[in-house]
C-alpha cells in the first residue's frame, strides 16, 4: 500500500498524535507561545526570502514552509552546547539555535559568512549534498562520547535523505557505538518532485532504525508539541547514554524545492490545499487560542515586531559589504602555503583593475 | 635505535603521537586487535585502548564522515582506509566537505585529520588494489596529499601530517612497505610538508617522482652514474601543495627533466609538473620534458602488472635519450 499522509485508509499523522497523547504531556503556554512567536517569524522571515530571491537580491532559496513545528520543537529540545548538524531546510530550528537572520541572508545571497555563526559557534554549517551530514552527527556524538561529555548531536534531514547509503551508514555505527545521536527527519513528502512512496516502499522511515537494531517514533510533524515532547524524550535517553534516536516527523512541504523549482509541474493543487489546512502555525495557534492565550491583538503586535526584526536584518544584510576577491584564499588552510602566493597576488591586482 | 620499515615507521610515529596527543585517535576497518591488514596499527589497541583505537564497521564513506565530525569537535582523527581502491566511497565527504569545511565557516571550524590509504601496484594483489590515482586528490583546493617514499619520511612526515591543522591524505606506497630498512630515532621529529626532498644531486638530469618509483628512479640513477649521466632524484613528498621552486632551481642547473609516476599519464601529476616548467622555466629547458608513466589503461590484474608499472630500465632508457637531445 502507497503511504499517504492525506490517504484515511493509512494511520494519519494526526491519528498517531492523538494516539500517542501528546497533549498529556506538560507543555505550558509560556514555551507554546514561545515556540509560536519563533514560528511566527521563521514563516514571515520565509516569505520575504522568496521576495528577496524574485527580487535578484538574494540566490536560490529552499523555502521551509511546513517545517516550522519540526525546527522550532527540535531545536527547543536542545541544549545550548549540544551541536545541531542541519541540512539546507531548517532555518526554523537555526533561529532558535541563535543563528542570525542576516546570517542567513548572507549564506544565501551568496557570501561564506553566513556560515560563521556568531551564536551557535559548534553548529555545523547548512548542509547541501544530501545526507553527508548524517555520518558527521556520528562523529560530534562519538567526541562527546570518548570526552565523557553529556552532549547531544542532533541531525535533522529530509526524507529523500533517507534514501542514500549515509543515513543508514550513519544509523548502522550510532547503534554500535550507542552514540548521543538523535536524527529527526522532515519527512515532508517531497524529494524535488519525487514523491515519498516513490522514495521508499517502507511503510515508515523509522523501520530503518529497526533495520540498525533501535526503535524509532513516528510522529506528527505539524504539532508543535509532539515533535518537542518527542525530540527530548530522544535527546535525554540519548543523554543519558541509551543510544540513539530516530524521529520521523510526518509533514508535508508547503513550497516548492527552492525558487529554481515550480512545483505545479508535478505535485497535485488539490494535495496542497488539503496539506494547508494541517499547518503548523495555524494549529498552534488554534491551540493557544482555545485555552484562552492568543487573540487577533497579540497576533497583530507579534506580526509588527517581526517585520521590524525582519527589515533590520534585511539592511544589515544589504549594508554588508561584498567580501575582498583575495579572501577566497584566507581561510582555505590554516595558513596560506607559499606555492599560493602568486595566484594571491594576482587576484588582488586583478580586484585593482576591477576598480 | 633499531632499523625499521617503512610500515613500522608508520607504526611508530602512531604510537608516538598517540602519546603525545591525547586528542589523538585511530578509525578504521581491522586496525584494533588485527592491527590492520598490513600492520600499520598492530598493538596500538591494546596499548591505548578501544576509545582511542577504534575498529569500525565495514563502511568508507562513513568512516571518512566520522573523521570529519570528529575533528570539527577538535579530535585528531587518524582514519585508514584499508586500500586506495575503495577510497572512492568516501571521495564525496573529503571533497564536498574536509577539503572546504575552513574555507565555508570561514575559520570557525576546522578538519584536522589524517585519511591513510595504502596505495600503488607490484605487490600481486586482487583487482582494485593496486591503483595510483593521487591526482583525483591532488586536484582538490583545501587539501593535503603526502606521499613517503622512505621509512625515515614516512615516520617525520606523518607526524607532521597528523600536526597539520588541515584535513592530510597520506598514501603510504605499499610496494616498498617493507622494502628498505632505516635507523630512526623515535623523537617525534617531523619533517615538513610542502617541500620536495633532493634525494641525490647531479648536474645532467633532473628525476622527479614520488611513492614507490623512488626506488626505481635511485636505481635508475644509479645505472646512469655508471654510464656518466648525473641524475638528481627529487622525492616529491607533497603532492598538494606541489614545491615547484625545488624542481625550478634543480631544472635550471640541468636543464633536462623526467617526471616518473605509476598513475596513468594523461591528466596525472607529471602533466601539472610538466606545464608548471613550461610556464616557468622554459628558458631553463635544454630538451622537453619527459614522462615516464603508468599506461592509460586499466591496472592489469596480476599477471600482468610488471608491464604496466615503469621500471628502472624505462627511466634509464628516457633519461640517455634524453641527455642526447640536442
Amino acid at each position: 500500500m502507497i503511504f499517504n499522509p492525506l490517504n484515511n485508509d493509512m494511520t494519519s499523522a494526526t491519528e498517531l498524535h492523538s494516539k500517542r497523547q501528546y497533549d498529556t504531556y506538560p507543555l505550558d503556554s509560556k514555551q507554546l507561545i514561545a515556540a509560536y512567536k519563533v514560528m511566527r517569524l521563521t514563516r514571515l522571515f520565509d516569505h520575504k526570502c522568496i521576495a528577496l530571491q524574485r527580487t535578484g537580491q538574494i540566490g536560490t532559496y529552499p523555502s521551509c514552509e511546513g517545517a516550522e513545528a519540526i525546527g522550532v520543537g527540535t531545536a527547543q529540545a536542545m541544549r545550548s552546547d549540544d551541536v545541531f548538524v542541519p541540512y539546507y531546510r531548517d532555518q526554523a530550528a537555526q533561529i532558535v539555535r541563535g543563528v542570525q537572520l542576516e546570517e542567513m541572508l548572507l549564506y544565501w545571497g551568496g557570501d561564506e559568512r553566513g556560515s560563521d555563526f556568531k551564536g551557535p559557534r559548534q553548529d555545523m554549517p547548512n548542509c547541501i549534498p544530501i545526507s553527508t551530514q548524517c555520518t558527521h552527527a556520528c562523529g560530534i556524538a562519538s567526541a562527546f562520547k570518548i570526552r565523557h561529555q553529556k552532549r547531544v548531536s542532533v541531525c535533522s534531514l529530509g526524507d529523500g535523505a533517507t534514501s542514500k547509503g549515509d543515513f543508514a551508514e550513519a544509523l548502522n555505527l550510532a547503534a554500535v557505538w550507542q552514540l548521543p545521536v538523535v536524527f529527526v527527519i522532515n519527512s515532508n513528502q517531497w524529494a524535488i518532485s519525487v514523491p515519498r512512496h516513490r522514495q521508499c516502499a517502507a511503510k515508515q522511515l523509522i523501520d530503518k532504525a529497526t533495520a540498525a537494531g533501535f526503535t524509532g517514533v513516528q510522529v506528527d510533524g505539524n504539532n508543535f508539541g509532539a515533535v518537542v515532547t518527542t525530540v527530548a524524550a530522544a535527546i535525554a535517553r540519548a543523554r543519558a547514554g541509551k543510544g540513539p534516536g530516530l524521529i520521523e516527523c510526518l509533514s508535508y512541504r508547503l513550497s516548492d524545492h527552492t525558487t529554481a523549482d515550480d512545483a505545479s509541474r508535478y505535485r497535485q493543487k488539490r494535495e496542497l490545499e488539503q496539506a494547508r489546512q494541517q499547518d503548523p502555525l495555524t494549529q498552534l495557534s488554534a491551540q493557544l487560542r482555545a485555552r484562552g492565550e492568543w487573540n487577533d491583538s497579540l497576533e497583530a503586535e507579534l506580526n509588527a515586531h517581526c517585520h521590524r526584526h525582519i527589515d533590520r536584518a534585511v539592511a544589515n544584510y544589504q549594508n554588508t559589504p561584498i567580501r575582498s576577491a583575495e579572501s577566497m584564499f584566507e581561510h582555505l588552510y590554516a595558513e596560506r602555503p607559499a606555492q599560493l602566493d602568486w595566484q594571491f597576488a594576482r587576484i588582488k591586482t586583478q580586484e585593482l583593475n576591477d576598480e | 635505535m633499531s632499523k625499521i620499515t617503512l610500515l613500522e615507521a608508520v607504526n611508530m610515529a602512531l604510537q608516538y603521537e598517540l602519546q603525545r596527543d591525547s586528542n589523538m585517535v585511530l578509525l578504521g576497518e581491522d586496525i584494533g586487535l588485527n592491527g590492520g591488514v598490513f600492520r600499520a596499527t598492530a598493538n596500538l589497541q591494546s596499548e591505548f585502548g578501544p576509545t582511542r583505537v577504534m575498529d569500525t564497521p565495514l563502511a568508507e564513506s562513513m568512516i571518512a564522515g566520522v573523521a570529519i565530525g570528529m575533528a570539527v569537535q577538535g579530535l585528531h582523527p587518524v582514519a585508514e582506509i584499508q586500500f586506495m581502491g575503495f577510497i572512492y566511497a568516501a571521495m564525496e565527504q573529503i571533497v564536498g566537505h574536509a577539503a572546504r569545511l575552513r574555507n565555508r565557516t570561514c575559520g570557525r571550524l576546522s578538519c584536522p585529520l589524517v585519511i591513510r590509504a595504502p596505495f600503488g601496484g607490484g605487490i600481486h594483489a586482487p583487482e582494485h588494489h593496486s591503483e595510483s590515482t593521487e591526482t583525483l586528490f591532488a586536484h582538490i583546493p583545501g587539501l593535503r596529499v603526502v606521499i613517503p617514499s622512505s621509512p625515515k619520511r614516512a615516520y617525520g612526515l606523518l607526524l607532521a601530517a597528523i600536526r597539520n591543522p588541515d584535513p592530510v591524505i597520506f598514501l603510504e606506497p605499499k610496494r616498498i612497505y617493507r622494502a628498505v630498512k632505516h635507523t630512526i630515532a623515535n623523537d617525534g621529529h617531523a619533517l615538513p610538508l610542502d617541500s620536495c626532498f633532493t634525494l641525490r644531486e647531479g648536474r645532467d638530469i633532473t628525476l622527479v617522482t614520488w611513492g614507490a618509483q623512488v626506488m626505481e628512479t635511485l636505481e635508475a640513477a644509479e645505472v646512469l652514474a655508471h654510464k656518466g649521466v648525473k641524475a638528481e632524484v627529487i622525492d616529491v613528498a607533497t603532492l598538494k601543495p606541489l614545491d615547484m621552486k625545488t624542481i625550478y632551481s634543480s631544472v635550471a642547473y640541468t636543464g633536462r627533466c623526467i617526471i616518473i609516476h605509476e598513475a596513468a599519464r594523461s591528466f596525472g601529476a607529471g602533466a601539472e609538473i610538466a606545464a608548471n616548467l613550461a610556464e616557468h622555466a622554459l628558458q631553463d629547458l635544454k630538451a622537453p620534458v619527459v614522462r615516464v608513466c603508468g599506461y592509460d589503461t586499466v591496472m592489469p590484474l596480476l599477471r600482468n602488472e610488471h608491464y604496466y608499472l615503469p621500471s628502472s630500465r624505462d627511466i634509464v632508457t628516457a633519461a640517455e635519450k634524453l641527455v642526447s637531445f640536442n
